[in-house]
């Protein structure tokens, strides 16, 4: 089964607290894992798509800028067992931009979690897949979002849940830069920052869009790096689509004591000519002759 | 029954049931939001500190984060004062934790007008309507010391949210040591043919007081215990109603969609009774002693009393 390649693949991997900085995948195998991620990130794509044109409703924007960190959180960094769900030692993730579904059920449905079929039945009525993420509808999703900033502090909860415990899984978030713009961000950095969490990495999809436009001319961000590090986190910035570089982000702030933030520098529509950097599909599906256009790009990408 | 002398704080029936709970069961965690020492939730912290987060002055932080504990498994108490907890948190509470469907025990002090001095700022009156719109989620209002210790400790074995609105000022002990809390079972604490008190919280000593008046002038009250809200116990309601066919219920919140609305929506759908809802009057609260706000809000014994010799004349 396809969870089971990578989980070896981890198993026959030195801990990241065991390798030296700098050293954590021999050139040959960033190679191979770049193979293996951009392959998947392809088809992720393209199932995103499909999901939102035939739902005829979505968010393709902010779910394509995040699909390559979806695939490396799902495929490299997070320990989870599809067969498995609720074992107790799997690491969480949470998306905080809860309308990024279609990433992530696309994600979900690749590792195993439910058939790929329940993907074209996105936003229908008796779907499993519902138009924000409902743990109680879809296996895989922790903890039912969709109100934005309110999924970082769920994932500290989850954090300091499993501190309590002693059990050493992870917890992943995954925020947007529009979602900054919410207070409940601020107060979740300032608690994981005071709790040392560093069972926690959050990572922003900076692809710089929201709604109403480019999030610098609603309400910038300013510099958003120093503002993480100054509430205590360990902060990586990286290519949001490069994935080696990624998979390199969130090894090392694994290692940290702090919690983890990866800055992911992203395009809003990445692998879409025609949504890339465009606002108007922030939240608009393509029409069905968009949807064939976008698929076929997607296919000789 | 009769209205006892002694006097004891809801919320000290809080911290006694969480360090019962502490005990007990290794799964509860309990947070707060800076208002440790004001919830009572100061006890289990000094007893059970790694089982404790305070989140600092930040209540929505505090529900999502709550939302996040239950996730791994904790029974989860968060206590912040009434106002905030529903008000400022209302959608971490709406779509994180029971859209969730999470264990969340929402235990929230300062609830009602008898916050007293610190005026409508820090006064839920709307606290209740708020919970109770929410799905899922179950809503309990205990009326002394002991059925607060109670309702708190039963509400860790029932799944999924759970609002328990508790008070800040000393209230008359009504019940004792062997008193068991049933989740949406009204008590009918002394039976009467002419009129339904229904009464939920700081009322319900007031509306045992009332009918004590009542009854030297030969009407005779039907007093129950409303402590849960929903779900709302529909036969002992109904069958009181349809014995005295006059139905008054007594909150120290809003009129508007709390308990006197929901017996309202329940009485008008299945036995339209004659009823008077006494309560705030869509109104701000203001700053006072609780005793003097519930005189100033018509909530005291003497007003029940005129609304039932009103009702049944």
């Amino acid at each position: 089964m396809r969870g089971e390649s990578r989980r070896v693949r981890k198993a026959n991997m030195a801990t990241p607290m065991q390798r030296p900085e700098g050293a954590l995948l021999r050139q040959n195998e960033h190679e191979e894992l770049r193979e293996e991620l951009e392959g998947i990130a392809r088809e992720i794509r393209w199932d995103i798509v499909r999901m939102i044109g035939l739902a005829q409703s979505g968010h393709p924007g902010g779910s394509l800028s995040c699909t390559d960190i979806l695939v490396c959180l799902y495929f490299h960094a997070m320990n989870h067992d599809p067969r498995r769900p609720h074992w107790p030692g799997r690491d969480r993730f949470v998306l905080s931009k809860g309308h990024a579904a279609p990433a992530l059920y696309a994600v979900l449905a690749r590792s195993g979690y439910f058939e790929r079929d329940e993907l074209w039945h996105l936003r229908q009525l008796g779907s499993i897949l519902q138009g924000h993420p409902d743990r109680l509808k879809t296996p895989g999703v922790e903890i039912s979002t969709g109100s934005l900033g309110q999924g970082l502090a769920a994932a500290c909860g989850m954090a300091l849940g499993l501190r309590m415990d002693g059990n050493p899984a992870r917890v992943y978030a995954l925020i947007g830069d529009g979602e900054s713009q919410e207070g409940g961000i601020w107060e979740a950095a300032m608690l994981a920052g005071h709790h040392c969490l560093g069972n926690l990495t959050a990572i922003l999809d900076q692809n710089g869009m929201q709604i109403d436009g480019s999030c610098c001319e609603v309400v910038g961000l300013g510099d958003v790096a120093a503002k993480w590090r100054a509430f205590g986190w360990e902060v990586e910035e990286v290519d949001g689509h490069d994935v080696v570089e990624v998979c390199r982000a969130l090894d090392k702030v694994a290692s940290a004591a702090l919690p983890g933030m990866v800055v992911a520098n992203t395009v809003k529509g990445k692998g879409v000519s025609f949504m890339e950097n465009n606002v108007d599909f922030h939240g608009k599906a393509p029409t069905p002759e968009e949807m064939e256009r976008a698929l076929k790009e997607i296919e000789g990408s | 029954m009769t209205v006892s002398k002694e006097t004891k704080s809801t919320r000290d029936g809080y911290a006694a049931a969480l360090l019962e709970l502490g005990e007990k069961n290794e799964n509860v965690v309990v947070l707060d939001a800076d208002l440790a020492k004001s919830t009572q939730t100061e006890k289990f912290k000094q007893r059970f500190p790694e089982r404790f987060v305070d989140c600092g002055v930040a209540e929505q932080n505090l529900m999502a984060t709550a939302a996040g504990l239950a996730a791994t498994g904790k029974t989860v108490y968060a206590s912040t004062f009434a106002i905030f907890a529903t008000g400022r948190a209302y959608d971490q509470v709406r779509n994180t934790i029971a859209y969730s469907n999470l264990d969340v025990k929402i235990c929230a002090s300062h609830g009602g007008i008898t916050v007293g001095e610190d005026g409508s700022s820090h006064q839920a009156l709307e606290d209740i309507a708020l919970m109770r719109a929410v799905p899922r989620m179950k809503v309990i209002v205990p009326a002394d010391y002991y059925e607060t210790r109670e309702a708190v400790k039963a509400v860790a074995e029932i799944e999924g949210p759970v609002y328990v609105r508790i008070g800040r000022p000393k209230v008359p002990v009504l019940f004792g040591e062997d008193y068991r809390f049933e989740l949406g079972k009204a008590l009918i604490l002394r039976p009467g043919r002419d009129v339904t008190v229904l009464a939920c919280g700081f009322m319900l000593h007031k509306a045992l007081e009332a009918a004590e008046e009542l009854a030297a002038e030969g009407l005779e009250a039907e007093i129950i215990d409303l402590h849960t809200i929903k779900p709302l116990d529909r036969e002992v309601i109904l069958a009181s109603a349809a014995r005295t066919r006059r139905v008054i219920t007594c909150e120290e919140h809003s009129v508007l969609g709390g308990m006197g609305g929901a017996v309202a929506e329940l009485l008008g759908e299945e036995m339209p009774t004659p009823m008077r809802r006494i309560g705030m009057k869509d109104t701000f609260g203001t700053s006072g002693k609780a005793e003097e706000l519930v005189e100033h809000f018509g909530l005291g014994s003497r007003h029940i009393a005129e609304v039932a010799r009103t009702l049944c004349g």
